[in-house]
C-alpha cells in the first residue's frame, strides 16, 4: 500500500497572470492523504484562482502541481491526457461547487445523479447501482424516498448534501471544495458542516477547501493558507494561525469574525 | 376482407401529373414567362439566387415558376442544380469599393463623400395598397443626372484609416479557402464559414436572430455603417495568360454594421464590425447576416456567450432552410413501423399501471376489513 | 436556356463525389461505429428523405448489382419507389423486391426477416446518427464523449426510463455498441430488429446526409445492445401471427380496419410475407387479390 508518508498533492511555485494582472503567485504546499486545508482570503485573494489552478481546471504561468495517483506514481497534472484527466475526475478526485446546480444533473432523478460516476466506471446491474445510490443518500442524510426525485424539489441544503454524495460515490481520495457552504441558512450550514466534519473523518478524505469564512475553517480544516492579493501571507495549523495570528492581514481578518 | 395496398407507383405518377396541371392553372390564364419573372418579381429572383448560392437569373426564374412561387422550393430547385455544375476554381475576390453604385446609405453620418444616395427602395414609401397596379402600368421615367466620377470610398474604410474600427482580417497568402459545400461544418467554425453558412441562410430564421440582438439577447449596439447596391465584376485568375480575366457583371448588396467598440489592456478601443452580402438587392438578408455575424463574434471578443444568436452551434446548424424544410417535412413520411413499438410499449406500460391500481385498491380493501 | 439536362453520371454522382464518399466508408468500416464526417451534397430529393442513404449507395453501385428498396419494411411505400426510379433512371441497375437477389439493399427503418449474405450490402437511412443527441445537443461535446469512450450519460438515460416506467423507455434507435467500442445508433428500426445487426454476414453501411455523417458495421462484427445485467434487452414483437401468411417470428404492421377497433396484424416485411404465401404458408384471414 502507498505509504502516506508522501503528500497525495504538492504545489511548486504555482502562479497564474493575466498580462499584468496576477491572480495567484508563488504558492506551495504538501498536502497528506487525511488533511483538510482550507485557503482563505477575502475576494480578490487569488484563491479562487487558485483552486482551478490546483484542479486542472485552468492551466498556471508559473510552478506546477503534482499528484500522487492511485498506482503510486507521482505525475505532474500538467501532462495528464484529457483522458487521464477527465478519468481522474470521476474516480479519484471530487469538487464540489458553491453553486449545487452547477455540479449536479438538475434534470435527472437524484438516484441518477448519485449511480452516474458508478455507471461511468462500468456497473452494470441497476439494481446495485439502485442500492448504492439508496445508501449514499442515507449516509448525507437524504430521505431514501425521494431518490426518483429530481433536484430540482430539493431545497438548496439538500441539493448541496445530494452534490456532495455524487462526488464522493466513487470513493475519492482528494476533494476540491468552493465555498460549500455559500448561500445557505446558518443552520443549514451548520448541519452540512457536521456532516462533512464526519465524512472527512470517516473517509479518509485529503480536502482542498476555499472559504472566506473563517468559522468553516476552524471547523473543518487542520491547516490554513491566508491569501491576500495573490500571495500566500501566513500558513500554518488552524488553530494556531486564528488563535494566534502573527501577520496584521490575518489579525484584521481574526478580529473581524462575528462573535458567535 | 383486408387487401394489401399496392398501386403506389401510379399513385406517384398521377400525383406528378395533378401537380402540373394546378401549376399551370386555368389555361385561360396568359402563361407566366421567366421574363416576366426576373423582371417584375425580381426580389423574390434576387433572394433564391442568394440562398440557392447561384447567380443565374433566368435560372432563378425558371425555378420559382416550377416551385409555384414557393420560394423555399425554388431555392432547392437551384441548390440541386448547383451540385451538378462543373467547378473551374475560385474567383478572385469582388471588390465591393469598385463598384458601380445604385444606392448607397450611411446611418453613422449626415453626409459621406459621395453622398447618400437613395436609389430604388420601399424605403419610405406609404404601405398603402395601390389599385392601379391591379391593371397596366405606365411609370414615369426616372429622374436622372450626368454621373459623375466621384470616388465613394466606403464608410467603414474612412473609419478604419484612423483606427476607429477593427481593421478587416485578412486572408493568408496562398492559404486554402474553406468551402461549406465541399467540407462538412466542424464546431468552433471559423470565420468564413460562418459567413458563407449565413450568407446562403433562411432570410426569415436571420431576421429573427437579428432582431433578438436588437432586443436585448446578445446586444451588440449596432449601426449601419454603410449598405451598397450595385455591380461589381467577377474575375478569374487564368494560369495561362498570368491575369485576372473579368468573367462578368454580377448584383450585390453590401451591409457593414459598425458595432460596440472593444479595447484591453495592450489595444485601445475601437469599433467592431459586423458584415453581410448577398446577390441582387437583399437589405433585410445583408443587414440581418451583419447582425448575427457580430454577435457569433461574441467568443472572439470575450463576451459573455449567453443568447441564442451568439450560440454558434444553434445558429450555423438551423440556417439552412433547404435542410430545414427537409427534416420537418420528411415527418410526412410513413413512420408507421416505429409507431407500432411505441404502441406496443405504451400498452405494455397502461396494462402494468392498471394491475398496480388494482393491486392497491385490493390491498386497501383487505385493510379496511 | 442554361438548364439543359445534364447528361447524369452513372447513379448521379460525379466520380470525386463518389471517391470522397468511399474514403468516408472506408474510414467507418476501419473504426465500426465511428460516425465519419463527410461533404453531403445537394440532392434531387429533400434532406431528411434519405439523400444519406441515396449518397452510399450511388458511391457503391455498380453495373452488376441488383438493387433492392425498402421503406418501413415495404418495396410498395412512396418513398423506396421514388428512390427505386431514381436510381432505374440515373444507374439504370436491375432492381428487384426479392431480398435474396438483391446485392445492395437501401432501407429506411427495418432490417429484412430473411438472413443476410456475405454477398450483400445493407445502406440504411439514418436522420439523426448521434445517440446521445438527445441528451447532450452540442456537437463539440458529444465529439468529446465518443473519443474517451465516456458512456455514463446513455447509462443515466436507461436508468431514469427504469426508475420512471420500470422499463427500459426505448423501442426504436435502440442504442448498441459495436465491436465493445463505439455506441451507436442503428437508425430508427424498432429494436425487434437489433439482433439481427450482431454477426452478420453483409456489410452494413449507415448514410446521414443532412446531419452529414456516415458510419459502418464491418461484416461478422459484434453489436451489443446497451442494457443492465438485471433489466436486459428485449426484444418487441405484437404477439401474433401474421394475418396472411402466419409467421410468428417476424414484425408486424398494425392495420386499422374500422372504426369499431377491428385490428389486423400483417409481415412488415413484404417481401418475406409474399415469399412465405408464395411456399403456401397462410395465415388466419388470406388476402383476396386485388
Amino acid at each position: 500500500m502507498s505509504s502516506t508518508h508522501q503528500p497525495l498533492l504538492v504545489a511548486e511555485g504555482v502562479g497564474k497572470n493575466y498580462g499584468r494582472h496576477v491572480g495567484c503567485r508563488d504558492v506551495s504546499f504538501n498536502l497528506y492523504q487525511g488533511e483538510v486545508l482550507a485557503i482563505v482570503g477575502e475576494s480578490g485573494s487569488g484563491k479562487s484562482t487558485l483552486l482551478q489552478l490546483l484542479s486542472t481546471q485552468m492551466q498556471p504561468t508559473s510552478g506546477r502541481v503534482l499528484y500522487r495517483m492511485r498506482d503510486g506514481v507521482t505525475r505532474d497534472l500538467a501532462a495528464l491526457g484529457e483522458a487521464e484527466r477527465r478519468f481522474l475526475y470521476r474516480t479519484d478526485w471530487g469538487y464540489v461547487h458553491q453553486d449545487p446546480a452547477l455540479g449536479l444533473r438538475m434534470k435527472v432523478s437524484a438516484g441518477a445523479n448519485v449511480g452516474e460516476r458508478l455507471m461511468a466506471v462500468g456497473w452494470e446491474h441497476y439494481g446495485r447501482i439502485r442500492s448504492a445510490a439508496e445508501s449514499w443518500l442515507e449516509r448525507v442524510e437524504i430521505e431514501v424516498g425521494r431518490i426518483d426525485d429530481s433536484p430540482h424539489t430539493y431545497s438548496g441544503g439538500m441539493r448541496q448534501r445530494l452534490q456532495i454524495a455524487r462526488n464522493l460515490v466513487t470513493e475519492p481520495r482528494l476533494v476540491f471544495m468552493d465555498e460549500p457552504t455559500g448561500g445557505l441558512d446558518v443552520s443549514v450550514q451548520a448541519r452540512l458542516l457536521d456532516l462533512l466534519r464526519s465524512l472527512v473523518t470517516e473517509l479518509g478524505l485529503a480536502v482542498v477547501i476555499v472559504t472566506h469564512d473563517l468559522a468553516v475553517a476552524r471547523l473543518l480544516s487542520h491547516r490554513i493558507m491566508v491569501m491576500k492579493e495573490g500571495r500566500v501571507i501566513e500558513t500554518g495549523l488552524t488553530d494556531q494561525v486564528l488563535d494566534d495570528p502573527r501577520e496584521p492581514y490575518t489579525q484584521l481578518l481574526v478580529s473581524s469574525i462575528l462573535p458567535a | 376482407m383486408y387487401v394489401a395496398v399496392k398501386g403506389g407507383e401510379r399513385a406517384i405518377e398521377n400525383a406528378h401529373r395533378l401537380l402540373a396541371h394546378e401549376r399551370r392553372g386555368d389555361p385561360a390564364v396568359p402563361e407566366l414567362s421567366l421574363d416576366q419573372i426576373s423582371e417584375q418579381l425580381s426580389l423574390a429572383v434576387d433572394r433564391v439566387m442568394t440562398e440557392g448560392s447561384l447567380y443565374d437569373r433566368e435560372l432563378a426564374s425558371l425555378a420559382i415558376k416550377q416551385a409555384r412561387g414557393d420560394l423555399i422550393e425554388a431555392i432547392f430547385l437551384a441548390r440541386a442544380f448547383r451540385a451538378t455544375l462543373p467547378r473551374f476554381g475560385i474567383s478572385e475576390p469582388i471588390d465591393t469599393g469598385a463598384m458601380q453604385i445604385r444606392r448607397r446609405i450611411s446611418a453613422t453620418f449626415k453626409d459621406i463623400p459621395g453622398g447618400q444616395i437613395l436609389g430604388p427602395t420601399f424605403d419610405y414609401t406609404h404601405r398603402l395598397l395601390d389599385p392601379a397596379l391591379a391593371g397596366e402600368t405606365l411609370p414615369e421615367q426616372p429622374a436622372t443626372t450626368p454621373a459623375e466620377a466621384t470616388s465613394m470610398p466606403r464608410v467603414t474604410d474612412i473609419l478604419g484609416a484612423d483606427g476607429l474600427i477593427e481593421p478587416s482580417p485578412q486572408a493568408e497568402e496562398g492559404a486554402p479557402i474553406g468551402d461549406l459545400t465541399r467540407e462538412p461544418l466542424n464546431f468552433p467554425a471559423n470565420r468564413e464559414l460562418r459567413l458563407q453558412n449565413l450568407a446562403r441562410g433562411d432570410e426569415g430564421f436571420l431576421l429573427a436572430m437579428g432582431y433578438s440582438t436588437q432586443r436585448g439577447y446578445g446586444r451588440t449596439h449596432p449601426f449601419t455603417g454603410e449598405i451598397r447596391l450595385g455591380e461589381v465584376e467577377v474575375e478569374f485568375m487564368a494560369e495561362e495568360v498570368g491575369f485576372a480575366v473579368p468573367l462578368g457583371r454580377i448584383t450585390v448588396t453590401e451591409c457593414q454594421m459598425v458595432n460596440q467598440f472593444k479595447g484591453s489592456a495592450t489595444e485601445p478601443p475601437c469599433f467592431t464590425r459586423g458584415y453581410g452580402l448577398a446577390f441582387g438587392q437583399s437589405e433585410r438578408k445583408t443587414m440581418s447576416m451583419a447582425l448575427v455575424d457580430r454577435a457569433l463574434r461574441a467568443r472572439d471578443f470575450g463576451d459573455d456567450v449567453k443568447a441564442p444568436a451568439q450560440d454558434e452551434e444553434f445558429v450555423l446548424s438551423h440556417s439552412d432552410n433547404v435542410q430545414a424544410t427537409g427534416f420537418v417535412e420528411h415527418l410526412k413520411l410513413p413512420h408507421y413501423v416505429d409507431f407500432q413499438s411505441e404502441l406496443g410499449l405504451i400498452r405494455k406500460l397502461r396494462r402494468e399501471f392498471a394491475e398496480a391500481q388494482a393491486e392497491s385498491m385490493n390491498r386497501m380493501k383487505e385493510a379496511a376489513e | 436556356m442554361n438548364a439543359q439536362p445534364a447528361a447524369y453520371n452513372f447513379a448521379y454522382l460525379d466520380e470525386q463525389t463518389k471517391r470522397m464518399i468511399r474514403r468516408a466508408i472506408l474510414k467507418g468500416i476501419a473504426i465500426p461505429g465511428y460516425q465519419v464526417p463527410f461533404a453531403s451534397r445537394e440532392m434531387p430529393m429533400p434532406y431528411g428523405w434519405g439523400t444519406g442513404g441515396v449518397q452510399v449507395t450511388a458511391a457503391i453501385l455498380g453495373p452488376d448489382d441488383t438493387l433492392k428498396v425498402i421503406d418501413q419494411g415495404s418495396d410498395d411505400t412512396t418513398n423506396a419507389i421514388s428512390i427505386r426510379k431514381f436510381f432505374e433512371k440515373t444507374a439504370g441497375v436491375a432492381t428487384t423486391t426479392v431480398t435474396t437477389e438483391a446485392t445492395v439493399i437501401q432501407t429506411r427503418h427495418r432490417i429484412p426477416e430473411k438472413e443476410l449474405q456475405d454477398n450483400q450490402v445493407l445502406v440504411y437511412q439514418v436522420p439523426i446518427p448521434e445517440p446521445l443527441r438527445f441528451l447532450e445537443p452540442r456537437e463539440t461535446e458529444t465529439r468529446r464523449m465518443h473519443a474517451l469512450a465516456e458512456y455514463g450519460l446513455m447509462h443515466v438515460k436507461l436508468y431514469e426510463d427504469i426508475a420512471h416506467h420500470g422499463h427500459i423507455a426505448t423501442s426504436y434507435a435502440y442504442p448498441v455498441k459495436v465491436n465493445a467500442r463505439y455506441v451507436m445508433d442503428p437508425s430508427p428500426t424498432p429494436k425487434f430488429d437489433n439482433p439481427k445487426m450482431d454477426d452478420c454476414a453483409a456489410l452494413q453501411l449507415f448514410g446521414a446526409g443532412r446531419e452529414k455523417r456516415i458510419y459502418a458495421v464491418p461484416p461478422y462484427t459484434k453489436v451489443v445492445s446497451l442494457d443492465f445485467e438485471d433489466h436486459p434487452f428485449e426484444r418487441y414483437r405484437h404477439q401474433a401471427p401474421c394475418a396472411l401468411c402466419g409467421a410468428d417470428d417476424s414484425y408486424l404492421d398494425e392495420v386499422v380496419m374500422d372504426d369499431k377497433g377491428g385490428r389486423m396484424f400483417v409481415c412488415s416485411d413484404t417481401d418475406h410475407c409474399e415469399t412465405r404465401r408464395a411456399e403456401g404458408f397462410r395465415g388466419v384471414q388470406p388476402e383476396a387479390l386485388a
